[in-house]
């Protein structure tokens, strides 16, 4: 059974429709990659697979024992963030609000949990630090320990390596594959990167206002389209 | 200097301004970190204009100030979050609205009724006088209820503050708690108004955890240095102003900016080193 599953979605903002006809799933384990240019509706399917947005059409289905809330999200940076005082463990701990339901305060288990994902991601040595003091590629880990507190079934990401320098961004892709295979928690990753989503990925899933292709990274680059767009980044 | 306290202490209102005073800075301090960091600096602003506008109407038909400010500012912060969310008008344009608009009202109607008089001024830039005891018990029961809500969302609050689509995506109920700030928000700005002022207010939401900011590095520090300045500044203030014939809710102010001042040396000094 697996893990999240649309079904022939569409998404539409007051009546027009941005995105139609998207039908896939993925699996447990699966690294599936959603690439497309800006305006694609790739940022429009991410809050539908979050439920933050109702599809117009079609549905989304969460299975494999997975709750709506269990999926762990990796979000754009805002602006507010940057000069927000957070030790780097207070932003890791909330991570964990969503296994509290109505309790207010956390447990010793959500705070060990804690330990476990800053271990798993070698920034415990930042524990005490302030987040905004980090570099771009430190303060991405330490939201990807949160996401991690949240889950360990399902992380969805969102274009992670924007702003990344090009050493920060190979970690970070390393980072992430390690994750998929060692700790064997499935992927989701919205990017604009084509050519480093087809040499980390598993699946792919290219948006243009419709679904444009799904299937494995193999099939993507032996298809038209693959050739068209992995080709024509590589030549320029 | 405790000989001056001991002093202040043997009059009541000064008593009951002190009582109200501190737990409204508490209230206000620990709301204004999550107000400046999710952009609503202004919020107190807009809805200290409207708490005035309603207590000129509670005035003008003989209700109790309190009763008519509270449900009217709560009303007002919840429409300044809605029209936050959705985006023809956008969320600073509405609050200058709401400034000026409720203040136009809340002149006409001193003016219809009682006409420009003391009064006015007293509303504008606050009195430590307007304090009545049934003033004093409602301020008590409804900050105590402010620091306990927030005590028991804190990490919600936290959540929210830090990362809404974070929060909403795992399953926190994001416009609940953002209500829930707006809430208390409206609470705090009507209880510490009448002292503080309708211009001056704000700076109590804003002042101390701008000020904390500058030094701290953790979110828990940041509220609890901002509660103490707050505190403390009152205090000083209140002072100063009983020792100097002053007014109050200026010279809080003036304390405000100069502990602001001495933080934003010694963060100026940290990065040196």
């Amino acid at each position: 059974m697996a893990l999240l599953t649309c079904r022939n979605v569409s998404f539409a903002y007051e009546g027009t429709t941005v995105l139609t006809g998207v039908d896939f799933c993925v699996n447990p384990g699966d690294y599936l990659c959603i690439v497309g240019e800006n305006g694609a509706g790739k940022s429009t399917l991410l809050k539908g697979l979050l439920h933050l947005k109702k599809p117009s059409q079609g549905e989304i289905l969460t299975g494999d024992g997975l709750k709506a809330t269990e999926i762990g999200y990796l979000p754009q940076q805002t602006a507010a963030q940057k000069d927000f005082p957070a030790s780097v463990y207070e932003v890791v701990l909330s991570g964990r609000l969503n296994s509290r339901g109505i309790h207010p305060f956390y447990s010793k288990t959500d705070k060990q949990e804690v330990q476990n994902s800053l271990r798993l991601l070698g920034i415990e040595a930042l524990r005490n630090r302030c987040y905004r003091d980090l570099s771009g590629g430190q303060q991405q880990r330490v939201l990807l320990a949160r996401a991690l507190c949240s889950t360990k079934k399902l992380l969805l990401l969102d274009e992670p390596v924007t702003g990344l320098d090009p050493v920060m961004t190979t970690e970070f892709y390393r980072l992430i594959a390690s994750l998929n295979r060692e700790q064997k928690i499935t992927v989701v990753m919205v990017s604009h990167d084509i050519r480093g989503a087809v040499e980390e990925a598993s699946h792919i899933l290219h948006l243009g206002n419709r679904q444009l292709f799904f299937g494995t990274t193999a099939e993507y680059i032996a298809s038209d389209l693959g050739r068209r767009f992995v080709g024509g980044e590589a030549g320029c | 200097m405790l000989s001056t306290f001991l002093e202040m202490l043997s009059y009541p209102f000064l008593v009951r301004a002190l009582i109200v005073g501190v737990l409204v800075s508490l209230c206000a301090s620990l709301l204004g970190a999550t107000l400046v960091l999710k952009r609503y600096s202004m919020i107190g602003d807009g809805l200290s204009h409207v708490g005035f506008a309603a207590l000129a109407l509670a005035y003008a038909m003989n209700a109790a100030p309190m009763t008519v400010a509270i449900p009217v500012c709560v009303v007002a912060a919840f429409l300044l979050l809605q029209i936050k969310d959705s985006s023809k008008i956008k969320g600073d344009a509405a609050t200058a609205l709401m400034c000026s608009g409720a203040l136009a009202v809340g002149v006409m109607t001193v003016s219809l009724t009682t006409g420009m008089n003391t009064d006015v001024c007293n509303y504008m830039f606050g009195s430590i006088l307007a304090m009545s005891k049934s003033d004093v018990t409602l301020s008590v029961i409804l900050s105590a209820a402010v620091l306990l809500l927030y005590v028991l969302f804190y990490n919600k609050i936290f959540a929210v503050t830090f990362d809404e689509a974070f929060s909403a995506a795992t399953g926190v109920r994001t416009k609940l708690y953002n209500m829930l700030i707006a809430f208390l928000t409206a609470i705090t700005v009507v209880l510490g108004m009448r002292m503080m002022g309708t211009l001056l207010i704000s700076s109590l939401i804003v002042f101390p955890s701008l000020t904390a900011m500058r030094v701290c590095r953790r979110f828990k520090t940041t509220i609890l240095v901002s509660a103490l300045l707050s505190v403390g500044c009152f205090l000083t203030g209140i002072t100063v102003s009983y020792l100097a014939s002053v007014p109050t809710g200026a010279c809080i102010v003036v304390t405000d900016i100069l502990v602001f001042f001495v933080f934003a040396v010694i963060e100026k000094i940290r990065e040196r080193i």
